[in-house]
């Protein structure tokens, strides 16, 4: 891979590839290549590059034989998803086709993507801010349509306009506070210091609207929590198994790479809403009573939505330590049932459940809706970085009207930490932790 | 071949403390100025000091400079400026008697050994291999040296602009006529292909004491007691006089405006750019058009001249626009001109082209200080001088250079701002552009530089003396403060408000609280009072700041890190791949010393640093894994 007399083997000269498409059988599967070596890489291959960003019908060869016929692309740099030369090979979707591919990308000086470094690159390349890769992280994860806004919101750059803003906010209420620092001489006076006190306080306030949010942006992207408790016997597993088999209802099993646990994942009038901790759930009933209600009492505490199941057979008693946001009555073909407030249902009978799911979705809307026109936080990242913004300029506030230098000083504090969202600072680390949730080849 | 270790060239602000500071540096030294009489010449405002250029003034006598000593013996008129405000952006400030200070200056340069000073005027550098030897006179001599130190101030290619008129001259002179410019040493510099281009300052007419109504003005009085600028000054003995204060009236403005089309900045005449933190008055007023009026401080000369430098009118209107404008303002109404307003175009080098040691990074042996560097001001030009003298004398003695950080001093912020930045406009130091701001005060600039210099061998016997003993006693006072300590229950019965947490609090701890004071605590420990109050001083601004300077200090330690990142100064950023073409030629222009200074670079964006960073540690980040896995 020489053409371009650039030196291989440095990780500056980098070329690297991944299976943009997912891996094992399939009509096509998309390999990606972005760095140096892509063109080369592709004339070799493809014996030619096509026109760029058209697509063109190539026979694949190299010196064992050919590999496939494939669709090709060329995306010469800086207009492409990384800012670097990329090429694409859309193969037919099969293992060797596409292990033969790899093995010569690799014998061309090419190396396997690490996890997001196409996203990296784009960073790096000033094509995405950090709040834009991440939406892509997002995109590629949503399952529901809500999720889908969301992330197409962030990608379109909404989130950044916004912490953006705040920044820049910040850095005229920072400038006039400076002035009345450096310029007392010339008549810049404690009007000046009053003014940034000002500002300052109204973008506490901003930031705090955005943030009181009862994590609805975070929930949305995340997957709303719902924990259904109750006493032994209630028919916890029931419902759970009547919720994952309605039609409404989306369900994958996704075994955990680091829980050995099943999620129930459900989409709810459009909403994804997570079924926590469902083990928990199922042990319960095996486990000491005492230990039953102090799991779910945890569980409950850590969930966006709480649901308590009860039998309705059985007269009522307090459930300790715990306020539900909807209570169930089960039982309810059952002799002795006796109606109280909430949902009754039989989850034998399936008489109610319909009822039951209307209202869930219904409270699913109500707590993930929101007719605000600003952009939703989304990722716990953020609200680190804000909640320690929003330190900084309450803490500035208390700055005697005589130093402003201490003002200053919490501003600078607010803004660095407003600028890491971004990427604006400490991006080094910064990247090393925002990529680590990435998957290649995005 | 009569020869020198260092040779400075200019003797103002920056070639004065270059001069000295590389003799100080046991480099025998050469100080070429025109005239001898003009050594210490204040061109513009007779004054020195104030908010961050007191800052600077205080790390040049902390590392044994000349100004700050100076200034206290030509003082005549000191005050503090945000006296009201923190200990971190107070700034010392004095007027100064422009006779003094030169006399005091030319008396210091006198003093110092291993400086000998000629009158002359350089042409030309000497050049062998491409590098400078040394120095070609007007009148032919040749001077050789290990290192030339260039501080020509606006005197390079300078032309003075009063309206129409235009006159080739680095300055113009009180009494009468111009002091030419140098023109040889311009065409040197442009002949070694460095990046230049030209910056505009302005000063305001002179007026004569006697021909202005003071009965009608308000007055304004220094401090009392004056504050030195000296660590090393007891007292200030020079008698001390008052200021006057007048302001522009809107006949002022008008005339102004009726005559904005005949000064050069508007015209057209001049192209280049002048400092937006001093602006003239046509500048003022066009830029602030609603503003009625505009402050003037009538600042004499000296004791012993009535000369008057209106302090707020620095103009390069046209003479009768500016006698006519002088009439319109309260006590001016008659005053005398004795020499005219004027602004000033000068070359200066893009200091982007100079090392942080202040060397020419393409011509060895070559040292820029001062205005000459984009810079303005006394006392940037003098803190430049020092450092360039010191690093030209440490260079002819085989000796590394000294840098000073961004987190020691103004002067390494400054330096590091103006050779990692450059200049859009004449740069000037303010307290904001310090990130360590709380830490960089005016106050400990001794304790953060003088055991440097003491390293360095720069730091003379009296100040070595009077620093150990001033560092003895704050030690001692520092663990007195931290030996003593009340438990919540105790302070409570003093009378002090703390959370009844049962840990002891330090009488350091205590004096942090808003409401404590230090005769608080000598009511508590009666033997706190034989503490001195220069020391008792420094104790209540480490308490005040006490949480801001712990957090500080861990910003500190991660900026170092940065700093101790080294980059190869052949470093091939064509190989970095992934780099603009935009901050790839950015990182070749400017070559940074860290990776945290090609942070500082504008423009130079952290996706940029992170490619330059793995490029030079040749690491492969991220695990990778052989099969690659679904995207």
């Amino acid at each position: 891979m020489t053409p371009t007399g650039t030196p291989t083997g440095t990780a500056s000269a980098d070329t690297i590839f991944a299976l943009a498409t997912a891996a094992g059988r399939a009509g096509v599967a998309v390999v990606r290549v972005s760095g140096p070596g892509a063109g080369p890489a592709l004339m070799a291959l493809a014996g030619g590059l096509p026109p760029p960003r058209t697509a063109g019908l190539r026979g694949l060869r190299t010196a064992m034989g050919e590999i496939d016929r494939a669709l090709v692309l060329w995306f010469p740099a800086p207009h492409s998803f990384t800012g670097e030369d990329v090429a694409e090979f859309h193969l037919h979707g099969g293992r060797a086709v596409r292990e033969r591919l790899f093995e010569a990308l690799v014998e061309l000086g090419a190396r396997p993507a690490a996890p997001g470094e196409f996203s990296r690159r784009a960073v790096e390349h000033g094509r995405l801010d950090l709040t834009q890769a991440e939406a892509i992280a997002d995109l590629v994860d949503a399952e529901t349509p809500a999720q889908l806004r969301q992330a197409l919101r962030q990608y379109d750059g909404a989130l950044a306009d916004l912490y953006e803003g705040w920044r820049a906010a910040l850095i005229g209420a920072l400038g006039r506070a400076e002035a009345a620092i450096d310029f007392s001489d010339d008549g810049v006076g404690e009007m000046e210091f009053a003014a940034a006190r000002d500002r300052a306080q109204e973008i506490i306030q901003a930031i705090q609207t955005h943030m009181d949010d009862h994590r609805r942006g975070e929930a949305l992207r995340e997957g709303l929590k719902l924990a259904i408790i109750g006493p032994p016997n209630a028919g916890k597993s029931s419902l759970i198994n009547a919720l994952a088999r309605r039609d409404v209802a989306i369900v994958s099993d996704i075994p955990g790479t680091t829980r050995d646990v099943i999620e129930l994942r459900l989409n709810l009038g459009g909403y994804l809403v997570q079924v926590a901790d469902t083990a928990g759930l199922r042990d319960t009933k095996d486990a000491v009573e005492a230990e039953g209600v102090r799991r779910a009492l945890a569980q409950a505490g850590a969930s966006d939505l709480v649901l308590l199941l009860r039998d309705g057979t059985i007269p009522y008693t307090d459930y300790p330590g715990v306020t539900p946001d909807l209570q169930i009555w089960n039982k309810s073909d059952l002799p002795g049932f006796q109606k109280r407030e909430g949902i009754s249902l039989s989850l034998k009978s399936g008489e109610g459940l319909n009822a039951l799911i209307a209202r869930l979705t219904a409270m699913v809307a109500e707590r993930l809706e929101t007719k605000d026109q600003t952009p939703a936080l989304t990722r716990p990242r953020h609200r680190e970085a804000l909640t320690q913004a929003l330190e900084s300029l309450r803490h500035a506030l208390t700055a005697p009207q005589d130093q402003p230098e201490l003002f200053a000083e919490d501003l600078r504090l607010a803004l660095r930490a407003i600028g890491r969202i971004t990427g604006r600072v400490d991006v080094e680390e910064l990247l090393d932790s925002v990529f680590r949730d990435f998957c290649i080849g995005k | 071949m009569s020869g020198f270790d260092v040779i400075v060239i200019g003797g103002g602000h920056a070639g004065c403390e270059a001069a000295a500071a590389s003799a100080r540096a046991g480099a025998a030294t050469l100080l070429l100025t025109h005239k001898f009489e003009t050594l210490g010449e204040m061109s513009c405002n007779p004054a020195i000091g104030g908010v961050g250029k007191g800052h600077l003034v205080r790390e040049i006598d902390a590392l044994d400079g000349l100004m700050g000593r100076v200034a206290d013996r030509a003082g005549i008129q000191f005050r503090l400026l945000n006296r009201r405000k923190g200990p971190a952006v107070r700034g010392p400030r004095a007027q100064a008697d422009r006779a003094l200070y030169r006399t005091a200056m030319q008396d210091a340069l006198r003093q110092i050994a291993g400086l000998e000073i000629r009158e002359a005027a350089a042409e030309d550098l000497i050049l062998k291999d491409g590098r400078v030897v040394g120095v070609r006179t007007a009148d032919g001599q040749e001077i050789f040296a290990a290192s030339v130190v260039l501080t020509t101030g606006t005197f390079l290619n300078g032309l003075i602009h009063i309206g129409e008129t235009q006159i080739p001259a680095g300055r113009m002179k009180v009494s009468d006529g111009v002091e030419p410019p140098s023109l040889g040493l311009s065409k040197t510099l442009y002949s070694f292909g460095l990046p230049m281009g030209r910056l505009k300052t302005g000063t305001p007419p002179r007026l004569g004491g006697r021909t202005i109504d003071w009965a009608s003005l308000e007055s304004q009085a220094g401090d009392d007691p004056p504050t030195p600028f000296s660590f090393l000054t007891r007292a200030i003995t020079t008698p001390q006089i008052a200021c006057s204060i007048t302001r522009t009236t809107l006949q002022t403005h008008a005339i102004i405006r009726a005559n904005l089309h005949r000064a050069p900045m508007y015209s057209g005449q001049i192209a280049s750019t002048g400092p937006r933190y001093c602006p003239s008055i046509e500048d003022k007023v066009s830029r602030f058009a609603d503003r009625e009026s505009h402050q003037i401080f009538l600042e004499p000369e000296g004791l012993n001249d009535d000369t008057i430098y209106p302090n707020g009118i620095s103009t390069s209107l046209p003479q009768d626009v500016q006698l006519a404008l002088l009439a319109t303002i309260p006590g001016l109404e008659k005053a005398a001109v004795r020499r005219p307003g004027y602004a000033i175009e000068y070359d200066y080098v893009d200091p982007r082209a100079l090392s942080p040691a202040l060397a020419v990074k393409s011509v060895p042996g070559l040292y820029l200080a001062g205005q000459i560097n984009g810079t303005t001001g006394y006392e940037e030009a003098a803190a430049q001088g020092l450092m360039a003298g010191l690093n030209a004398a440490r260079a002819a003695g085989g000796q590394g250079p000294v840098i000073l950080d961004r987190a020691q001093a103004y002067i390494g912020v400054m330096i590091d701002d103006l050779v990692t930045k450059g200049v859009s406009e004449p740069y000037r130091m303010f307290t904001s552009r310090a990130e360590y701001r709380l830490t960089l005060r005016a106050d400990n600039a001794d304790q953060r530089l003088t055991g440097l210099g003491e390293g360095l061998g720069i730091i003379g016997p009296d100040r070595r003396q009077a620093f150990q003993e001033k560092m003895e006693r704050l030690g001692v006072s520092r663990e007195t403060m931290t030996a003593r300590t009340l438990t919540p229950n105790e302070a409570a019965k003093h009378g002090m408000t703390i959370r009844q947490d049962g840990v002891r609090r330090t009488a350091h701890d205590l004096l942090s609280l808003p409401d404590v004071d230090f005769p608080r605590l000598v009511a508590i420990w009666p033997d706190l009072a034989e503490i001195a109050p220069e020391i008792v001083e420094q104790l209540e601004i480490d308490a005040q700041y006490a949480g801001y300077l712990d957090r500080q200090d861990a910003d500190i330690l991660s900026f170092r890190r940065d700093e101790g990142r080294a980059l190869p100064p052949d470093l091939d950023y064509r190989a970095v791949i992934g780099l603009s073409n935009e901050v790839r030629q950015k990182l070749e222009a400017i070559r940074p010393a860290t990776l945290g200074q090609a942070s500082r670079i504008e423009g130079v964006t952290s996706a940029a640093l992170t490619l330059v960073l793995a490029h030079v540690k040749g690491s492969k980040k991220g695990r990778i894994s052989k099969e690659p896995q679904r995207a």
